[in-house]
């Protein structure tokens, strides 16, 4: 019974029904079903078959977003039972995300977000138009190894660099790996700026991410 | 050369894309979404103004809610025509609904290099080179910003563009780089010192104004304050959607029109309410959002339907269009790039957009490339001969040649022939040499276009502006730069 509902779940993400990968999750809780195996046995088996759909080309990134959406809402399920039980899922890494300071472009940098945490990075995303002493306390908080700074405009990627110059001025520029992304970002830039990697879309940001962190792709 | 524009005007063929209750419809639901969904302008001015007209405005969102009726009555202040200025006259742009005219694309951020093909992040010197090639170009008939001079200071880089391109022409410039009130305020200046004041200015828009809205259903702050000061000067003023459907726009084409349509009303009807009877135009570059990687296009048959819808959208409300077309999401001049570029501006001039942008930038408007600046100006040659038509009369008939040469004669000797084949399209690019000369360096288009932009850089140097103007730009930007 209990491998019919892992199933389930795991079907749920396949296609595309959170409201179903929240039902069946929290039916799963109610049937005694142990979190650490619902993530193992479910939802990690549900996410790699959507993640291979992708990879060969028969599903789209709104595919992998909604999926990641069901995951999401499972986890705030699990979480706390975890918790309870103090157990933890490992993480490849804390990530500290956000737009940069002037300016306001969001959608990229959150699929960006979205897709790192459905790699199982730990992410916080400080939204946009972030200061430089936001990235910087938000750092320090959580003791981040990975900081996405996402810019769009020819005249604010200029703040990515600034960035960079201020993790080296605090001391953390050796605690973080730093990637940059965003339409007018290239790798010259990306090389001139000292970042330590860029990305051209999200699938490239977690490959980078993992390969920053020295996670196999 | 750069004494003459080639514009397209009289078109003979046309296309129905949209039926009058379509377009009715986009135009319903489109003033729903303004009035129950609202749209986003963070700006306090922008808000007291939309306020002062009956708009409910969410002063912590920001988002504005205005009434149909209010966003239709101050549209319909705006000017149906008007004309761009040029620094000649004799390369003014009559905006008057049948003229279609070329501008380049822009705002790129890196060039490969006319001569050595490397490609680099662009520079000031970049700018005036490639508005060098743009002005010798007839195709070309305004410029807009085509790549960032990043060698410039960011808060007053869209000033030092503006003086790149004024110092090597004459034609008129759409700028797209000025996304605030402070660099407007200066580039104002700069264009009434050109033509004499600011009431001259007026007169004479030798600037128009090109801002983007923030989609979905948003605009930028600093954007529409730079708009708002533009049109207080009578600069003509635009906002484009780059609505990508699937992403920031409904994947479905019609909801992406919509969307994009709300922005751009709702801000030029902004503008009408600070200035009544400014000129405005409406501005777009739809795409797709591609849907395995999240990414703006650039290219493909959704595009190309945006691009004439869009111009019956703007007929609608009377105002011109500025229409991103060309700028191909292809990585190099090639097929992917000709196939692109063709067929979308092809569909915008079909529909008489009025500006057509996007000549000469790659990979979704990242990257200059020279060659594909004289394609696309090729691409354009083409265009202006099909848009002639065919003329139907007696000597096009061709009935006297035709009975002299009767079955076994040929057209070649005939003096009919001599006398019209100049109106017959010739190519520059195009190859159409025998195969064993094509073999002999295997060379193409790519070769031909990249050895005339050389000869164009080494041999053609325009002057736009005299030195005291170039030194009063200089003091303007000076001016910004000393106040950071």
């Amino acid at each position: 019974m209990s491998d019919e509902l892992l199933a389930q779940i795991s079907q749920s993400l396949v296609d595309g029904d959170p409201d179903a990968t929240f039902s069946l999750t929290e039916k799963a809780l109610r049937e005694g079903l142990e979190p650490l195996r619902i993530i193992r046995e479910a939802l990690m088996p549900g996410m790699n078959i959507v993640g291979d759909y992708f990879a060969r080309g028969d599903y789209f990134l709104p595919d992998l977003i909604i999926a990641a959406d069901g995951m999401k809402r499972a986890m705030e399920l699990l979480e706390p039972e975890l918790r309870a039980r103090q157990q933890a899922l490992e993480t490849p890494g804390v990530v500290v995300i956000g737009t940069v300071k002037g300016d306001i472009h969001e959608i990229g940098k959150s699929l960006v977000a979205t897709m790192l945490s459905a790699n199982g990075f730990k992410v916080y995303d400080m939204g946009v138009d972030v200061p430089i002493a936001t990235f910087i306390a938000k750092i320090k908080e959580t003791n981040a190894t990975l900081l996405g700074l996402s810019a769009l405009l020819t005249t604010t990627m200029t703040m990515q660099r600034e960035v960079i110059k201020t993790l080296v001025a605090e001391g953390l520029r050796s605690q973080v790996k730093v990637m940059v992304g965003g339409a007018p970002v290239t790798r010259s830039w990306a090389e001139d700026i000292g970042a330590d990697g860029y990305a051209e879309d999200a699938m490239g940001a977690v490959a980078l991410a993992k390969r920053l962190v020295g996670v196999r792709a | 050369m750069s004494q003459k524009i080639k514009g397209i005007t009289n078109p003979k063929i046309s296309l129905n894309i949209l039926t009058p209750d379509e377009v009715m419809q986009i135009h319903t639901a489109t003033l729903e979404v303004i009035e129950s969904v609202g749209v986003r302008f963070p700006s306090e001015k922008a808000l007291n103004i939309l306020e002062e007209h009956d708009a409910k405005v969410d002063r912590q969102t920001m988002v504005a809610r205005i009434p149909g009726h209010v966003i239709e009555e101050y549209l319909a202040k705006a000017p149906p025509t008007y004309t761009l200025a040029a620094l000649d006259p004799a390369l003014d742009l009559p905006l008057d609904g049948n003229h279609s005219f070329l501008g380049t694309d822009g705002c790129g951020v890196e060039i490969l290099d006319a001569f050595s093909g490397e490609r680099r992040r662009t520079t000031k010197q970049d700018v005036m080179d490639v508005a060098r090639v743009a002005d010798y170009l007839d195709a070309i008939a305004f410029h807009w910003v085509p790549i960032s001079a990043q060698d410039c200071p960011p808060e007053s880089r869209s000033l030092h563009e503006l003086q790149a391109v004024w110092r090597v022409s004459k034609k008129h410039v759409q700028t797209e780089t000025i996304v605030n009130e402070r660099e407007m305020v200066a580039a104002i200046d700069m264009a009434a010192g050109l033509v004499g004041g600011k009431d001259a200015l007026r007169q004479r828009p030798v600037l128009s104004i090109m801002q983007c809205t923030y989609s979905p259903l948003g605009q930028d702050g600093g954007s529409l304050e730079a708009g708002l000061a533009a049109a207080e000067a009578g600069l003509p003023v635009g906002y484009m959607t780059m609505a990508s459907a699937g992403s920031n726009a409904p994947i479905t084409l019609a909801g992406t029109l919509v969307v994009g349509n709300a922005e751009v009303i709702s801000a030029l009807a902004l503008m009408q309410m600070h200035a009544p009877g400014c000129p405005v135009y409406y501005a777009a570059a739809q795409t797709m959002t591609d849907l395995r990687t999240g990414a703006y296009t650039g290219g493909g048959p959704e595009d190309y339907l945006f691009g004439a819808a869009s111009n019956v959208l703007s007929d609608f409300y009377k105002v011109p269009l500025s229409m991103g077309a060309y700028a191909t999401g292809a990585k190099e001049p090639d097929w992917q790039a000709g196939v692109d570029n063709a067929f979308s501006s092809f569909m915008a001039v079909l529909t008489m957009s009025d500006m057509l942008l996007g000549a000469g930038l790659l990979h979704g408007s990242r990257i200059l490339s020279y060659e594909e600046l004289l394609m696309d100006s090729e691409i354009w040659s083409m265009l202006e001969s099909m848009f002639k038509g065919i003329e139907v009369t007696p000597d096009s008939l061709a009935l006297d040649v035709i009975r002299s040469v009767g079955q076994f004669g040929s057209y070649l000797a005939q003096r009919h022939t001599r006398q019209f084949m100049r109106e017959r399209w010739m190519p520059t690019l195009i190859d159409r040499r025998p195969y064993n000369a094509w073999e002999e360096k295997k060379d193409g288009a790519r070769d031909w276009a990249r050895a005339k932009a050389q000869d164009i850089l080494r041999e053609y140097h325009p002057i736009g502006i005299v030195p005291d103007q170039d030194a009063e730009f200089s003091r303007i930007i000076a001016g910004i730069e000393k106040l950071d």
